[in-house]
């Protein structure tokens, strides 16, 4: 049994002028110990997925699908067991924890109310647990008297992780944790991440817009697009050889370190994320894709296997035109996608 | 999390514009542009609406009220009717202790209570963006003086201090007015040198500058423009603080002796005791008056400020 | 890494703050000071002609009352005799009462704090109440009702509401009888140190108290509701949430006390309007207090007296906002450390 399973899951957000979908019909799997790594652009709905595995969605948002943690469905659980559960089994490690520790309380003392919530401890027992956390993410014990405002990005990122991993979560979501971090310290914290993953046997699930991080630090990669999984398989395969024309530009608009031609030659990804109120008709990237064909604009699709482990929404995929995502000149930062082509389908 | 943002389009100009225009007829083109949509968005909020009608009400009473009722109903000495009787037939509203008509006294004070709350206002208003601008453009010491004195009017209670001045200069509709704005001017003089001191510090003042602008260009064509519509905003509000001030130092007796107002009024009618006789028709109307009054002044100015900043809309 | 030796350096800046705002405590202190002695004795003229108004005095009389009161010195040495005067206690003599004015303050000065003590613990404590639950049950009839209800209170004269209350429960209204005394702090011949004298103080005092409190619940309201939908939208609550708290404990232990910090303020800066509402108050219900004491001098006109009540209430407003800065600097740790 896998240790986290979502099936279809859809959200959608409130609005004046209606229910606007951010998720849209889900599907992810993740084992015990593995990596998965959830990329995109913002907006796309990687964090609301994020959020939404421990149910921490805002007031009236509608969800439907599920999401199976160890089997059992977060989204239909009592709340009693839901607040058990929260923590224990999964833990989730928010972007710019400025924002995300209260700012004016002690950093042990936020750490230390994780644990006593879901564990009879003294005072010394949860101080001394305090410490370990501490020690673990590579802070000294010392800090724990700390207000955030005292610390550096670098170390309130940490913090969070510390505090994250003090009820022995089997789960740890990662929701951008090295944006808004320099480069250095975003080398750091993934090495973190991946240290403690193999001593604690922890699971992944990580989600950034930085295609390259994911790929060298996850087993799997699911790329998503405007609420939708567009690609999803191994890192190494998708990063490399990605079927998806949205993967494609999402790669290369990250120069390559070692490579001078990437970096005098960003290749960009022209136009905007689409607005979820107002979504193209069928395959949603097509108004930006260089290689869109006639059919796109009111193809159904799906995830269509690729080969070698990998399934991609795009329709050269299901013809079997692979070789015409990869040979797809991107569109160079600035301009739009062009009128779409004429193709044999 | 964030919820999916959209952005709003930048609106192009209106097609019957002639293409060549000179800058500033550009500039006013998009203004009254963005009035309108300002104005469309006022009306979404119903509360905004009914403010407004409510303040259009009264303001059309006063203006017209010596239309329909001559301004001898207020003289003491034409009194036709029994002080202190309840409402009737020929006083819908009763009569105050010397026989008149509670009615007319309502009707009449309006113009009192609305004339001094906008005069307050606009000196307040005046003396407020004046300093505010002043500190936040020019900065250092006199920024730092002009602070020093708001903070110290900031801090004096109200009352006191609009007591003690009233007192020494005497009462009339002037003073009063005077009075009320001078005491209430730091609110404005905040809102406005905090929105002064960013737009100086934007970039293209200082190309300005560097083109050869003085200070009163910088003002008048760039500081201004920005400050205006927060000026407004706050306006409003400040206006439903004069006329609950007003009607406070009328009722400690600082107003004006030879004229109604709802202030007046209501000591009128607590030192003639119709409290004790239970008058209570003499009583009711002025406190209505004052409280639709500030309550549509207060609907009116929050509406305002939501439109012009979004983040407040919703609460 | 703030090391022990940086720790005191960071509380240093912190004291200076602080020692800044005092700076400017005194001298607001002082400009009233300037403010009253150029008000008073530089504008409305002769004092001595004042107190003597409506009596036959003959001239020479008047002469020496102007030469007791150092008229007849230049005015700067007028100045400086009235800043000794003041700062010894000695605040001239009352027009009306015909007794030192720091005297006649002081017999008048408990019963306003007893008036504005007691509203001000009420409201606050039910305002702050309201405003919590209004915030936390957002679109609710509870919170559209208490909107409403604190837009209407902000919006009346608190004053009217007291005349109100006055003629339903102290005069009573058709055949419904009052229940409390129409005016005074305590009926005559009543010991007011007895028990019953209590009793009969507190049947006194209670319409005045729940005209205040009534007028300025809706004010602590309508901060701690905006306050509170500000904090409402941090990060941080998500990750208590997340953390597996309760949501009535996300409130009550992370969102209430942060937005409570700009509240707690807020209740000593708002010392100014309840001091004037006190004066309006007190007129309306005749409460022996400072209120009072005002209406009376500004009726007169009682200079010497307008001059030293309004320099008591300026400077207790002033010491309030010193107080409300050092409990500010002390319960948020982001500006203890500068």
């Amino acid at each position: 049994m896998a240790l986290l399973e979502v099936r279809e899951l859809t959200v959608s957000y409130p609005s004046r002028a209606g229910a606007v979908p951010a998720v849209r019909g889900v599907d992810l799997t993740l084992d015990a110990g593995g990596t998965l790594g959830l990329a995109g652009e913002s907006g796309c709905g990687k964090s609301t997925m994020a959020a939404a595995v421990l149910r921490l969605l805002p007031q009236g948002t509608r969800t439907s699908g599920s999401v199976l943690l160890e089997g059992e469905d977060v989204l239909t659980m009592r709340p009693g067991r839901l607040r058990a559960v929260r923590w224990t089994e999964a833990a989730i490690v928010f972007q710019g924890a400025m924002h995300a520790l209260n700012p004016v309380r002690r950093v042990g003392d936020q750490i230390a109310e994780a644990i006593r919530l879901h564990d009879k401890v003294t005072d010394r027992q949860a101080a001394t647990r305090v410490g370990e956390l501490l020690e673990q993410v590579g802070l000294p014990a010392r800090r724990a008297p700390s207000y955030p405002h005292e610390l550096s990005g670098g170390q309130r990122q940490r913090v969070m992780i510390a505090m994250a991993l003090a009820c022995s979560p089997r789960l740890l979501i990662a929701d951008e944790p090295t944006t808004a971090l320099d480069v250095m310290v975003q080398a750091q914290v993934l090495t973190l991440l991946e240290e403690l993953r193999r001593e604690l046997g922890l699971a992944l699930l990580l989600i950034t817009h930085d295609l390259s991080v994911l790929a060298a630090n996850c087993e799997r990669i699911a790329v998503m697009y405007a609420g939708r999984i567009v690609e999803q398989g191994p890192a190494a395969r998708v990063f490399e050889a990605p079927a998806h024309p949205y993967t494609k530009a999402l790669a290369e608009a990250f120069p390559t370190i070692g490579d001078r031609a990437s970096r005098r030659n960003p290749h960009g990804l022209g136009g905007d994320p689409p607005d979820p109120r107002e979504l193209p008709g069928g395959c949603e990237f097509h108004p930006r894709c260089a290689v869109s064909i006639a059919a796109c604009p009111t193809l159904d699709v799906e995830l269509w296997p690729a080969g070698d482990g990998r399934r991609a929404a795009c329709v050269h995929v299901r013809d079997g035109n692979l070789d015409l995502v990869r040979q797809a000149t991107p569109v160079p930062v600035g301009e739009d996608a062009p009128a779409q082509r004429e193709m044999a389908p | 999390m964030t919820q999916p943002t959209v952005e709003q389009p930048v609106e192009a100009l209106p097609p019957s514009l002639p293409p060549q225009l000179s800058p500033r007829a550009i500039a006013r083109a998009r203004r009254r542009q963005a009035a309108g949509r300002a104005w469309r968005e006022y009306r979404r909020s119903w509360e905004g609406m009914i403010g407004l009608g409510i303040l259009v009400v009264f303001v059309a009473v006063a203006v017209f009220v010596p239309l329909f009722i001559p301004a001898s109903e207020l003289d003491v000495t034409k009194a036709t009717g029994t002080p202190f009787s309840p409402p009737s037939a020929e006083f819908p509203l009763g009569t105050d202790e010397s026989g008149r008509s509670v009615l007319a006294l309502t009707l009449w004070g309006a113009r009192v209570s609305l004339l001094v709350g906008f005069l307050a206002t606009v000196i307040s208003v005046g003396i407020g963006s004046v300093v505010g601008i002043v500190a936040g453009h020019f900065g250092r010491w006199t920024d730092s003086a002009l602070m020093r004195v708001t903070d110290w009017f900031l801090v004096i209670p109200f009352l006191p201090l609009a007591i003690v001045l009233a007192t020494v200069l005497g009462p009339s509709l002037a003073n009063i007015a005077f009075v009320i704005g001078i005491t209430s001017w730091p609110g404005t003089a905040r809102i406005v040198r905090a929105q002064a001191l960013a737009v100086t510090s934007r970039p293209y003042i200082e190309r300005a500058r560097a083109l050869g602008a003085g200070d009163w260009h910088l003002i008048s064509r760039h500081i201004l423009p920005n400050v205006v519509p927060l000026i407004f905003a706050n306006t409003v509000l400040i206006v439903a603080v004069a006329i609950l001030s007003e009607t406070t130092l009328a009722f400690l007796g600082l107003g004006d002796p030879l004229r109604v107002s709802w202030g007046s009024m209501l000591d009128a009618a607590f030192t003639h005791g119709a409290a004790s006789i239970g008058a209570w028709w003499y009583l009711v109307p002025p406190g209505v008056c004052i409280l639709l009054v500030v309550l549509a002044f207060t609907m009116v100015g929050q509406a305002l400020e939501a439109v012009l900043n979004p983040r407040l809309r919703g609460r | 890494m703030a090391t022990a030796a940086s720790r005191s350096f960071t509380l240093t800046i912190g004291q200076r703050r602080l020692g800044a705002k005092l700076i400017g405590a005194v001298l607001s202190l002082a400009f009233v000071l300037v403010f009253n002695f150029f008000l008073f004795r530089v504008l409305p003229g002769d004092p001595a002609k004042n107190l003597t108004r409506n009596r036959l005095v003959p001239a020479e009389q008047v002469q020496v009352l102007r030469a007791s009161f150092g008229l007849d010195k230049p005015l700067p040495q007028q100045f400086a005799t009235y800043v000794c005067d003041t700062l010894s206690g000695d605040l001239g003599i009352s027009y009306k009462f015909r007794r030192p004015v720091s005297e006649v303050i002081a017999e008048r000065i408990w019963p306003t704090v007893l008036l504005l003590g007691l509203s001000t613990l009420l409201s606050t404590a039910i305002g702050l109440w309201v405003g919590i639950r209004g915030a936390w049950q957002r679109g609710s009839v509870f919170d559209r009702l208490s909107l409403g209800a604190s837009l209407a209170l902000y919006a009346m004269p608190e004053f009217w509401l007291g005349i109100l209350l006055l003629i339903a429960f102290g005069v009573g209204v058709g055949s419904f009888p009052g229940m409390f005394p129409t005016g005074g702090m305590s009926s005559p011949d009543t010991d007011m140190t007895s028990w019953a004298g209590v009793v009969d103080v507190a049947r006194h005092l209670f319409l005045p108290c729940l005209t205040l409190t009534l007028a300025y619940i809706a004010e602590y309201a309508l901060v701690m509701r905006s306050s509170l939908l500000d904090e409402l939208g941090e990060e941080y609550l998500t990750t208590a949430r997340a953390k597996g708290l309760r949501d009535a404990l996300v409130l009550r232990r992370h969102a209430v006390p942060n937005a409570l910090l700009p509240t707690t303020t807020l209740i000593f800066l708002n010392l100014g309007f309840v001091v004037s509402g006190a004066i309006t108050i007190e007129t309306v219900y005749s409460w022996p207090g400072l209120g009072l004491l005002s209406y009376e001098a500004l009726r007169t006109p009682d200079y010497p007296l307008l001059e030293g009540v309004f320099l008591l209430f300026s400077a207790a407003v002033i010491l309030a906002n010193v107080l409300a800065d050092l409990l500010y600097a002390y319960l948020d740790p982001r500006v203890r450390a500068g």
